[in-house]
């Protein structure tokens, strides 16, 4: 297909030809089109289908606006639905495709929808689909669902990468229009760091698509111009094919920008920058959008609006039409008449609403006065209109001004309401703006390029003089302010005819009249009802239209009807975007432990435990399975020695001639009299009474304690500490510094552990008899001949074991000095899934036990809560119900089949009773195989557990559809006097 | 008027002219056996069920702007019943239940879609935490489904099983779950309330409570002073405020929660998956959008608007778990106000004035209870003792030490 | 939301851990009489204030200091941001 409506003239690069293809068909266009430009040049007005009727669309508008020519863009995995055509940019070798119809765009099968029409008004499936109730989800539904929507998503992984930044700058403007400019430059001059943004790859705005002077010279030339001074100074950014799309809190601003979008490929760069933008002041600068006017079947393809016309003629050169008309109810309307005359094009008929003398003399043209356009007719593209009085036109385009609205969204973003403008019959930004936002020219409501250029330059004089810069002398641009008078004209009476007000959405005049007819007269209620706004344009030409309707329906005038307000994004961003790099693996960073190298050499299996990746298991020699592997670490450490990284632990150092008090204070049990050297036990309380945390403290010195906390709640716990500390005891003297990533620690757990560390332990620096260094003793010690290393006699496996810390940097090499020394012993490492198992056997609790919901009481421990001190937790800790006698207790379970496995999440329900909620008397919380015991053992919560050592009960599984009887015995299946750990 | 699909056929074939209005609008009377103040899903589904279930008509509800403007109109759809605690189950189960009849029942299309809710889960201990939740599911008559990640892997191909950061291990599905056209359960309730008398009265703000000797005569409002023998107020959002005005302190706070939606798609998502570990939940409505959402902001805030990091936050969460939706695009985002209580878990109770009653703090899961809500909040006021599911919701749980804490994250509200 | 930290200058809230209420420095007495509805209205009691409000906000990834900022709760403007440990000690939290 050749480009039958190319014409002279435009900003398109003619030496640099480019391919694409629509729908198969292979077409040509330039260098500065964008898709939309390109395919209107190659004569091609159909691109789309609506959303519900299924109507034949083309294009409306030439920007960010646009709600017909949507189309899925690339093919393969890097397609994208729902592309505007608009605001794509044309590289060699695009295809589009269109979407939302069954069988070709020209012969849609699912049009036969746009027939029943009559029965399917606004909200009429919220009064039928209801019987029988189960044919919803399997007939009506996936018809709905499959007629709905728009383009397909690929189904694949998206291909490209996506990068984030952050900017910051004096002034952002937002918009390189007129007023963005002379703002910008305003700025720019003044020395303040600028960011000018704007969503076009061609900088300029209406400048663009107009044929109006500034200082003497085009308009387009005078942006080129002011844009070359910009990009030459260094205090300016200057950011095109980027969307603003959010204001938020204190001056930041979400900004998007297309890096790779208007290229055949992205070349491995990232396809699109989101940036986070932190600015001191910023000028929205974002300009208006025209509004269309409601009539009969104003939605064929051909029928657009009269300024984007203006910038097919003016910057594209391409022609819509060989034969317009324009339908206005202002001057600005004329323009494009009159522009399209000096291009040579064929106007037929000018139609002003408005009865009053031409504003212009256009060549050829009719002048209907007081007139419109109430039916069209061309089934896949506009050949003819009607005018009120009949008269039939043939004409291939129609362009429509219904005036201009303001673009205020961004002044919305924080909920500030924009104000309605009876001369403009638009609503214009309101007082609460976003703190540090002023805005100029056409989006403040001064839409001629005179007052734009002027408003800018001021409006970024004003804020950056706030800021302490002084303001550059250099003259402002000059431009005439063009006529622009008009009088609101939102829709013309079109009898039985359909006059859409949403395109994409297929929301007509009768829908909006219907929605008030049954109650819905809010503007809330209008555009749920309705579905007005709700489409991918988010109501850019429809919102403000259906709201008039909708005055004039309840006889109130349009601000008294409502306002919209708009919320972020602007226009519509990408996952893809929004995520950045954080996907796949890369969503959240890992944390290695010390010996994390060792672990993979030695047939580590890892494990994801909070940030942490920690060895699972080790796999030796030909082990099958998992559990081969577990249990043999398990026997192996109970009969010999085991060593374990648990340097994920927190860990917390405590130091102050007050460390011991504020101690006592975090600790529900007392630490202040342990003895130097010694180590404790302690449970943590939230201040709600609940117990959150378990761990040891070492009391290092005097003033100088080290704590260790979960895992899981290192953080918390120190978050929580320093709270206790700087607002709640701020004069105490004592702080706090998290060293779990100064120490690698390991345990050393298992009969022989003594004599392994014997080994390791520097002699001259402590004495490791059971004397020497018995149960709960810590120390400085030296290690491997001189290294700094901390010793703690802490057993979680219930073995005789130790705690050996060393510096970081270290730990790779301590683990491979534990492991030989340990060749003697048979030792070996063992996961986290050996440690699982051990205490389970031990009847330590861990975090399955401890979720945030468990009292001390609960675990047994009811009496280390003490009572003779201040402790975080306490008070509350005692409320009736949280001391109940028939609370649920930590105890331990056997099979009563002692071949059956035990089921974690089961639930506990008495013998003859009904499997019920209100028969609940508990919940398994930890299970494991032991391999010590040679069956299953677990720990659980059963009311009144301690009192009921030996009874028999039902564990319950429903989801698994299975039930075991189950023995309640002591949680401690190893040891239960404690014999091995004082060894 | 009832709604069929002869009655569309009849309206159709003559203009859509005999359609009435779907509620309403009296001018409000003088006094009332009962005053609902707040015009949201769950004031409206509690006139809906005083009037039909207990025979009490005589009742205003005021809503300050227009109905259902409050948390039903700016949600993310869900409904679900697979909670924890006794406190909770059964009444989300009831609530449940109420919503598999509720479109025949009050003859309006909701679009109620049980299409299945999927919580994704990446470790032993999520696991063993799920196999429990299951099974107090099943105890209290609802239904869940293990399935291990090989069963999802066929289900959902789509999700990151190969290359993710926290890998899927399995999931507890309820097939019962699924989505429900949010605003139209509002007009539902709104339009079987007005058809059986309850007055419907907008743009009627409540300014103060009529208390006399502790008891509550009526309200204040910006249409002038109604008089009732009850007073029930449902206003979650704004709770707080509402309750300082009846001089009462509660234990909420107000924080935002936002929630998107991308362009409309053609189908993607069979049901509702939500990603704990990434702090990401979606679904795709009948129109073809992603609706999804994640974490609080974390602040306190009345603004109904939130910032970017909890945007890309939530975005990332999604790009962890579904590649595929890195180009649909995120077409809109809202910020709703929510009454975050003090453990996670709702108030339906009365206070401790005489004839005022309330019901709040429904955190972010308040649409899926809206009929259970309605179901007891009317039960509690008409029989003025409360529910036997939504016994426990009680205002002074905290001063008898308990909770009905499902996150066990303690009395701070941001985390639940 | 940009929190002008006292000893760092301003930084983005998303390296802040938000707590809630600086009330929640007013921990009640232990020991007084009425200890159990005083922790009772201390846990759980909350004026939720629509306006300004002083607040608790914790900077984990910065200098780890908790401050108190005062900011509306119905437009996010932040007017006053001090350590916490001095308001502690206004408050007399002195030992």
């Amino acid at each position: 297909m050749s480009q039958v409506n190319r014409i002279k003239g435009g900003l398109v690069d003619r030496s640099k030809s480019l391919d694409f293809t629509f729908n198969g068909k292979s077409m040509t266009g330039y260098a500065g089109d964008t898709l939309a430009s390109a395919l209107l040049a190659n004569g091609q007005v159909l691109v789309g289908r609506s959303f519900k009727y299924h109507r034949p669309r083309g294009i409306l508008t030439a920007g960010s606006e646009e709600p017909n020519a949507l189309v899925q863009l690339r093919s393969g995995a890097a397609q994208e639905p729902n592309t505007r055509a608009t605001m794509t940019e044309l590289f060699d070798g695009l295809t589009a495709t269109s979407q939302n119809h069954r069988g070709s765009l020209e012969f849609d099968l699912m049009a036969v929808t746009d027939l029943a029409s009559p029965f399917l008004a606004a909200g009429f499936y919220y009064k039928t689909f209801m019987w029988p109730a189960a044919f919803w989800e399997k007939v009506y539904e996936p018809i709905i669902r499959a007629s709905a929507g728009l383009g397909r998503l690929s189904m694949q992984d998206d291909p490209d990468t996506y990068d984030k930044g952050f900017l910051h700058c004096d002034l952002l403007v937002i918009g390189a229009g007129p007023s963005g400019l002379a703002a910008a430059l305003a700025g720019a001059r003044s020395g303040a760091r600028v960011i000018l943004a704007d969503e076009d790859f061609a900088p300029g705005g209406r400048l663009n698509s107009e044929t109006l002077e500034v200082d003497g010279m085009a308009g387009a030339d005078w942006a080129a111009q002011a844009v070359a001074e910009l990009a030459a100074m260094d205090n300016v950014r200057l950011m095109t094919r980027t969307s603003v799309y959010g204001a938020y809190d204190h001056g930041v601003y979400g900004a998007l920008e297309r890096c790779t979008d208007h290229l055949p490929g992205s070349g491995g760069k990232p396809r699109q920058v989101l940036w986070r933008i932190y600015s001191k002041r910023a000028v929205l600068a974002a300009g208006a959008t025209e509004r269309p006017i409601a009539f009969g079947n104003n939605d064929r393809p051909g029928i657009m609006m009269a300024s984007a016309v203006r910038t097919y003629v003016n910057r594209f050169g391409v022609a819509p039409g060989k034969r317009v008309a324009v339908l206005t109810n202002n001057d600005d309307g004329w323009r494009t008449a009159q522009d399209l005359a000096a291009k040579g094009v064929e106007i037929a008929a000018i139609i002003d609403t408005r009865d009053r003398p031409a504003v212009c003399d256009v060549k050829g043209a009719r002048h209907v006065r007081g007139a419109g356009v109430v039916d069209t007719a061309g089934r896949l593209a506009l050949k003819r209109i009607t005018l009120t009085d009949g008269q039939m036109i043939d004409v291939d385009c129609l362009a429509v001004s219904g005036g201009w609205n303001p673009t205020v969204h961004l002044t919305c973003h924080q909920r500030g309401r924009p104000v309605w403008n009876e001369d403009l019959s638009a609503f214009v930004p309101g007082k609460d703006l976003p703190q540090g936002m002023v805005v100029a020219g056409a989006a403040n409501g001064n839409l001629t390029l005179a007052a734009a250029l002027d408003e800018g330059r001021k409006a970024a004089n004003a804020q950056i003089k706030d800021l302490g810069f002084t303001v550059s002398r250099k003259a402002a641009p000059k431009a005439e302010d063009e006529a622009y008078e008009g009088a609101p004209k939102w829709h013309i009476p079109s009898g039985k005819k359909r006059a859409w007000v949403d395109f994409q959405n297929d929301v007509t005049v009768k829908d909006v009249k219907l929605s008030h007819q049954e109650g819905f007269r809010s503007v809330e209620h209008l555009k749920r009802y309705t579905t007005t706004g709700m489409a991918t344009d988010q109501g850019k030409t429809s919102n403000i239209p259906a709201l008039a309707i909708m005055a004039e329906c309840t006889g109130k005038t349009i601000p008294e009807t409502g306002t919209t307000i708009f919320r972020p994004p602007y226009t519509p961003i990408p996952i893809g975007a929004l995520a950045g790099r954080a996907r796949g693996t890369d969503f959240r960073p890992y944390r290695l432990t010390p010996s994390h190298e060792w672990a993979k050499a030695h047939g580590a299996t890892f494990v994801e435990v909070g940030n942490w990746l920690r060895a699972q298991w080790f796999v030796k020699g030909n082990e099958k399975g998992w559990r081969d592997s577990v249990d043999r670490e398990v026997l192996n450490t109970r009969q010999s020695v085991g060593i374990c990284d648990v340097t994920t632990l927190g860990k917390i150092d405590i130091q102050g001639k007050d460390a011991a008090e504020f101690l006592n204070k975090v600790y529900a049990n007392g630490f202040a009299k342990l003895a130097v050297g010694r180590v404790r036990y302690g449970i943590m309380l939230r201040e709600d009474g609940i117990c959150y945390d378990d761990g040891t403290t070492a009391r290092m010195g005097e003033n100088h304690f080290v704590m260790t906390t979960t895992t899981a709640n290192a953080v918390l716990v120190f978050r929580r500490m320093e709270f206790v500390r700087q607002c709640l005891f701020p004069d105490m003297d004592v702080h706090l510094i998290s060293t779990t990533d100064a120490w690698a620690q390991f345990a050393v757990a298992g009969p022989n552990a003594r004599k392994l560390l014997e080994k390791i332990v520097d002699a001259d620096s402590q004495d490791m008899s059971n004397e020497g260094f018995p149960f709960m003793a810590c120390g400085e010690v030296t290690v491997c001949g001189g290294t700094p290393a901390r010793l703690f006699r802490i057993s979680f496996s219930g073995e005789l074991a130790y705690e050996v810390a060393v510096p970081a940097r270290y730990g790779n090499s301590m683990m491979e000095a534990l492991m030989k020394a340990g060749e003697e012993f048979g030792a070996c490492p063992y996961g986290t899934e050996a440690l699982g198992v051990m205490r389970i056997e031990k009847g330590h609790a861990a975090g399955n036990e401890l979720d945030g919901r468990t009292t001390a009481h609960m675990l047994g421990m009811g009496r280390m809560v003490s009572s003779k001190k201040d402790c975080i937790g306490w008070t509350l800790s005692q409320r009736p119900e949280m001391m109940r006698e028939d609370a649920e207790k930590l105890v331990g379970f056997r099979p009563v089949d002692r071949s059956q496995k035990l089921i974690a999440g089961s639930h506990f329900i008495n013998k003859g009773d009904e499997a019920t909620m209100a028969n609940d008397q508990g919940w398994m919380t930890s299970v494991a195989w032991s391999p010590s015991l040679d069956h299953s053992v677990g720990l659980g919560f059963i009311k009144s557990g301690d009192t009921r050592m030996g009874e028999i009960v039902r564990a319950v599984s429903p989801v698994h559809d299975t039930e075991m009887e189950v023995e309640i015995v002591s949680a401690h299946f190893i040891d239960p006097e404690g014999e091995r750990l004082r060894a | 008027m009832r709604y069929s699909a002869l009655r569309i056929l009849k309206e159709g074939l003559t203009g859509n002219k005999g359609w009435k209005p779907v509620w309403r609008e009296p001018e409000p009377k003088a006094e009332y056996d009962v005053i609902i103040i707040g015009g949201g899903g769950h004031g409206l589904a509690t006139a809906y069920y005083l009037a039909k279930e207990h025979g009490i008509t005589n009742v205003a509800v005021l809503e300050k702007g227009w109905i259902g403007s409050g948390n039903v109109g700016r949600n993310t759809t869900i409904i679900r019943s697979n909670y924890l605690l006794p406190g909770n189950e059964p009444f989300y189960e009831l609530s449940l239940k109420l919503w598999e009849g509720l479109e025949q029942d009050f003859n309006y299309n909701a679009m109620v879609s049980q299409r299945s809710i999927l919580n994704l889960l990446h470790s032993d201990a999520q696991r063993d935490a799920f196999i429990r939740r299951g099974n107090a599911m099943f105890l209290a008559g609802a239904d869940a489904e293990y399935a291990t990640a090989d069963q999802l892997r066929a289900e959902l191909p789509f999700l990151d099983f190969d290359n993710a950061r926290f890998p899927i291990k399995g999931g507890l599905f309820q097939r019962r779950g699924g989505t429900v056209r949010h605003d139209a359960v509002a007009w539902g309730y709104a339009r079987g309330a007005d058809s059986r008398g309850v007055d419907i009265i907008q743009n009627c703000e409540v300014t103060g409570f009529d208390i006399e000797n502790g008891v509550c005569r009526g309200v204040q409002t910006s249409r002038g002073p109604i008089r009732a023998k009850k007073v029930a107020m449902c206003v979650a959002g704004s709770s707080s405020r509402v309750a300082a005005t009846a001089g009462m302190r509660l234990p909420i706070e107000s924080h935002v929660l936002q929630a998107f939606v991308t362009e409309g798609l053609k189908p993607v998502l069979p049901g509702v998956i939500t990603f704990g570990a990434g702090h990401f939940y979606v679904s795709q409505s009948d129109k073809g959008g992603l609706v999804f959402g994640g974490d609080l902001d974390g602040y306190n805030s009345y603004a109904q608007r939130g910032n970017l990091p909890v945007v890309e936050d939530v975005a990332e969460g999604g790009m962890a778990i579904m590649p595929i939706i890195g180009r649909a695009r995120l077409l809109r985002s809202w910020g709703g106000v929510m009454d975050m209580s003090m453990d996670g878990s709702p108030y339906i109770d009365k206070t401790h004035i005489d004839g005022l009653y309330f019901n709040g703090g429904w955190c972010y899961g308040g649409f899926k209870a809206t009929p259970g809500s309605g179901w007891c909040y009317a039960h509690l006021i008409a029989k003025d003792t409360p529910h036997p599911v939504a016994a426990e919701m009680r205002l002074d749980r905290f001063k008898r030490g308990h909770m009905i804490d499902e996150k066990g994250q303690g009395n701070q509200p941001n985390l639940h | 939301m940009i929190i002008d930290h006292p000893l760092l200058g301003p930084r983005d809230a998303a390296e802040f851990i938000y707590l809630g209420d600086a009330c929640l420095i007013d921990r009640p007495d232990w020991q007084a009489e009425d200890a159990a509805d005083a922790y009772h209205d201390y846990g759980y009691i909350r004026d939720n204030i629509a306006g300004p409000m002083q607040e608790l906000w914790y900077h984990e990834q910065g200098d780890r200091s908790w401050l108190v900022v005062t900011r509306d709760t119905l437009t996010h403007e932040i007017t006053a941001v001090e350590l916490a440990r001095d308001v502690a000690r206004a408050r007399g939290r002195s030992k």
